[in-house]
């Protein structure tokens, strides 16, 4: 299991019912490695300003991680971590390799935008 | 005092901020420790380090994390993943604002900002970055199993990483800017040993090409200018680090690489300002050179801060110093 403050996906089964959960998913399937550790701490950073999205990790090596590694938006990925961004259960934003903050907030801001409350 | 009012502020949270923190911390002084990015800094790119005295064998990670604790346990205060969006580090009080929206201040600033992998800076890097374009060995070296693959450099990280490719790649070709390499005797021959790995000197890498993931390269030789396009599967590129002081420069005195030019005891040009870490000018970057310019910036900070309390305004004690 991940060494993270993120919730973690143990299971395929896991990764399908917090989709279905959710309108608004982010996952960062990796290691504790170097590339993917930054983005875990962003995205633990990023909880609180973003109640809206459902901040989530996985095990890279894990075998039930392959529904993450086969992923037709992820075919071309050769660096960790691969982050997949859901809305209402589908893929629209999925990136390869370490993001910063700037970067990761873009696609929030862009993919699952706050919702205006009409007065 | 205002809680947003410090004794020190540390700018970066690498090896060299983090001790600078630890220390500081440990003297009492109200200290902040603000971060860009992760903590840890360069330092949790490194798989393992094995030769940090006193600690046997531990990732980057673990000594980063170790090194977190200790300065929050001293009472250090951490914001990491912040962005500095504007630095005032003139008066007798420094501002330091992030995020566009809060602002601290304290009379003493450790900047501690290290650095960041080179990239070439040639079209097609960003487009391809994570999809054929790595800058760490440890982290992406099993997705090119069997592959043929470019490391470019020519310094220790580029011919031990080479070495270290070649557990998974087919073969490894070395693409170096010069005719010798600038990496320790040892390594260049080890590498020189490794059948699986060969040279391109005096050349470089002039584009990337590829529609979804990294497919050829084309590699200049620098001395004829010719170009060969060359198939390949991926590009591992360690051609040393660039100081992360763009926003500085005009702020502090910088050299012409935009490392700080500091006094043996790491003091800036601007009274009250000290630096440490990989961004000042040196020639041995490594964690534990960082560990100790942390060291001696945050106890010069800590002796300057007791001037200015003993002589009441910072004019003053830049007169005795």
């Amino acid at each position: 299991m991940l060494q993270t403050n993120l919730k973690h996906l143990l299971s395929a089964k896991d990764l399908e019912e917090t989709v279905a959960k959710n309108e608004n998913v982010m996952v960062c399937c990796g290691r504790m490695g170097p590339m993917c550790i930054p983005v875990y701490e962003v995205m633990d950073d990023l909880q609180g300003e973003y109640p809206r999205v459902a901040f989530r990790d996985m095990e890279f090596d894990s075998a039930d991680a392959t529904v993450i590694r086969k992923l037709p938006e992820c075919r071309n990925f050769q660096g960790l971590p691969f982050t997949v961004y859901f809305k209402n259960g589908k893929v629209v934003k999925a990136t390869s390799s370490i993001q910063n903050r700037d970067q990761i907030t873009s696609i929030l801001d862009t993919q699952f935008p706050a919702k205006v409350v009409a007065q | 005092m205002s809680p947003a009012s410090f004794d020190a502020i540390v700018i970066g949270a690498g090896p060299a901020g983090l001790t600078a923190g630890i220390y500081l911390s440990r003297s009492k002084m109200r200290t902040l420790l603000l971060n860009e990015g992760a903590v840890g800094g360069q330092m949790v790119l490194t798989h393992e380090v094995a030769n940090y005295p006193g600690v046997e064998s531990a990732s980057g990670y673990q000594l980063a994390t170790t090194m977190k604790n200790q300065a929050k346990k001293f009472g250090c205060t951490i914001r990491s993943n912040i962005s500095v969006t504007r630095m005032d580090l003139g008066g007798e009080t420094k501002a330091i604002e992030i995020n566009g929206r809060e602002t601290f201040t304290a009379p003493a600033i450790i900047l501690a900002p290290g650095g960041r992998s080179r990239p070439l800076g040639v079209p097609g890097e960003e487009e391809l970055r994570g999809k054929g374009i790595s800058y760490c060995a440890t982290c992406d070296g099993d997705f090119f199993q069997d592959k043929n693959i470019i490391v470019v450099g020519g310094g220790n990280s580029a011919l031990e990483e080479a070495v270290s490719l070649t557990k998974y790649a087919a073969s490894v070709t070395i693409v170096h800017q010069f005719d010798t390499f600038q990496a320790f005797p040892h390594a260049v021959e080890e590498a020189r040993q490794n059948s699986k790995i060969r040279f391109i000197m005096e050349s470089t890498i002039a584009e990337f090409l590829g529609s979804e993931a990294l497919e050829r390269v084309r590699i200049r030789h620098l001395s004829t200018g010719q170009i060969t396009e060359t198939f390949i599967n991926g590009v591992f590129v360690f051609i040393g680090y660039v100081p992360n002081t763009e926003t500085l420069r005009g702020l502090v005195d910088l050299n012409q690489s935009g490392e700080f030019i500091v006094s043996p005891l790491l003091e800036t040009n601007v009274p009250g300002v000290f630096a440490a870490g990989d961004s000042v000018a040196k020639r041995y970057r490594q964690i534990t050179t960082a560990v100790a310019d942390g060291t001696i910036a945050a106890l010069s900070a800590t002796d300057y801060l007791h001037t200015v309390g003993e002589l009441g305004s910072v004019e003053e004690a830049v007169a005795v110093s």
